[in-house]
């Protein structure tokens, strides 16, 4: 046991140590690559692919972290940013240092038609650096420009602004698109070994989904809802576990990108809202009944009850939202503060400030992971757990 | 500094957000503390039950975690714009 702890210390040193020491160089050497790279933009001004990827990862970072660059020529690690830059959604997937996949823009101006472009497209102008400055691009087929700075992406026709409604492919969206593929394959070919092995033991891919499938209908969905009304809401527990656990799951990679799907409130707000409706359209007499005079309470007492109730319709759903909301982005937030931590002692310190406190930090961010995996399965079972129960209070028969 | 900067600097700074985090995280502690206490002693009580225990333990537990990241979300709304 202890030889394995020592192992993890050596390891998390070994480590850590490149990491700050490379960082403290890349902050004494970047006066030099600051001036390089302004003489490059205005060579390479004409292809505006290269051009935005010099300009908006700029100030050198090749494995670093680094990723702000405010004070323009000294490069000083900034936290806040940093982690705001990982939880926020973003119109390219950022790997590492200058390495990212610009993202398809999909964006239709009112009265003047679809734009569909990459986001590499979006250049900064002459001189710009850091992420902080807006960025511009033209729209393909309708003229357009576009201006993407801090606060999203406008548009300007000739001068004036126009309302456009932005459908580009995010990297949640991607992400999305990803697990709900990964899920269509998976349990479309479970679902095909059952039923080319009828009476067998399942095999394969379908032998590992099944105890969570089972999990979810007999633990969670028949003993909650009743074995016969269970049945009509079985899929959507199920779509609904698998979703929120494959999401949770895809932004705990490290490098693939970051992704926080289900950290932010659009994606869940969604999944909240299908819980509202489908709780709302199988609500039967008694549900609605019990919303405006519950039985069982005293004529007074309920003129502070229904309100309750009636304000408790929309709230459960909200709670459900922001639930999953703020698990989620609350631990990659933890994660990234540790990782952080690092940086900030090598500003205040120095390398040795950095990897001194980097073998800790590796250990906690390490542990943290194992918390977020628990809690990237919990909270997706205590999500289905709280639609099977609405669900069953809207089909609640009475019981006298 | 004067008493008045002082205060407008509470009232209107982001350092209360540090505090609000700080509650909140008193809240979750005493919550899952609770939970934790009833749970184990229960498992004392009743050694065989405690697979169902720990199941509800642990559903109890992200429950009132979740609470008390509504608070967490908020400060950080605060503290970061």
């Amino acid at each position: 046991m202890v030889r394995h702890i020592t192992r993890l210390i050596i390891a998390a040193v070994v480590f850590t140590a490149p990491i700050a020491a490379i960082s403290q160089h890349e902050s004494h050497g970047e006066e030099h690559h600051e001036e390089v790279e302004n003489s490059h933009d205005d060579q390479h001004k004409e292809t505006s692919n290269e051009n935005s990827r010099e300009t908006r990862h700029e100030a050198g970072h090749s494995d670093s972290h680094h990723y702000d660059d405010e004070h323009g020529h000294e490069e000083k690690f900034v936290a806040g940013d940093f982690i705001m830059h990982h939880i926020a959604d973003a119109n390219e997937i950022h790997f590492f240092g200058d390495v990212s996949a610009p993202l398809p823009m999909i964006i239709y101006v009112e009265g003047k038609g679809l734009d569909v472009f990459m986001s590499s497209d979006f250049h900064s102008e002459h001189g710009g650096h850091g992420g902080h400055v807006p960025t511009y691009a033209t729209g393909p087929s309708t003229g357009v420009e576009y201006t993407k700075d801090e606060n999203g992406i406008s548009a300007k026709d000739h001068g004036e602004e126009v309302a456009i409604w932005d459908m580009s492919i995010t990297k949640s969206v991607f992400g999305m698109l990803m697990i709900l593929t990964l899920m269509i394959l998976m349990l479309r070919s479970a679902a095909k070994s059952y039923a080319r092995r009828p009476g067998q033991a399942p095999t394969g891919l379908a032998n590992v989904l099944e105890p969570l499938i089972l999990f979810v209908r007999d633990d969670i969905a028949y003993p909650i809802i009743g074995k016969h009304k269970a049945d009509k809401f079985v899929p959507f527990l199920l779509t609904t576990f698998f979703f929120i656990v494959g999401c949770n799951l895809l932004g705990l990679i490290p490098f693939a990108g970051g992704f926080n799907i289900t950290g932010t409130m659009g994606v869940t707000i969604v999944l909240a809202t299908l819980v509202f409706i489908i709780t709302s359209i199988n609500g039967n007499k008694h549900y609605w009944g019990h919303l405006v005079s519950p039985p069982g309470v005293p004529f007074l007492v309920k003129f502070i009850v229904v309100p309750i109730e009636l304000f408790g319709i929309i709230l459960k759903p909200t709670v459900l939202m922001i639930r999953l909301t703020a698990n989620m982005s609350a631990g990659h937030i933890i994660i990234l503060s540790f990782v952080s931590l690092v940086f900030i002692f090598n500003n205040s310190y120095g390398a040795a400030g950095g990897v001194g406190i980097g073998v800790f930090s590796t250990l906690f961010m390490i542990f943290m992971y194992f918390l977020e995996l628990l809690v990237a399965f919990l909270q997706a079972y205590v999500f289905t757990l709280l639609a099977a129960i609405y669900f069953s209070e809207a089909t609640q028969e009475p019981h006298h | 500094m004067e008493l008045l900067n002082i205060l407008i600097e509470i009232t209107t700074g982001q350092g209360l957000a540090g505090l609000g985090a700080g509650a909140a995280a008193i809240g979750a502690g005493l919550g899952v503390g609770l939970i934790g206490k009833a749970a184990l002693e229960s498992m004392a009580r009743q050694p065989e039950a405690s697979d169902d225990l720990r199941a509800n333990m642990i559903l109890a537990a992200a429950l009132v975690e979740g609470v008390a990241l509504f608070g967490i979300i908020i400060c950080l709304l605060v503290a970061l714009g």
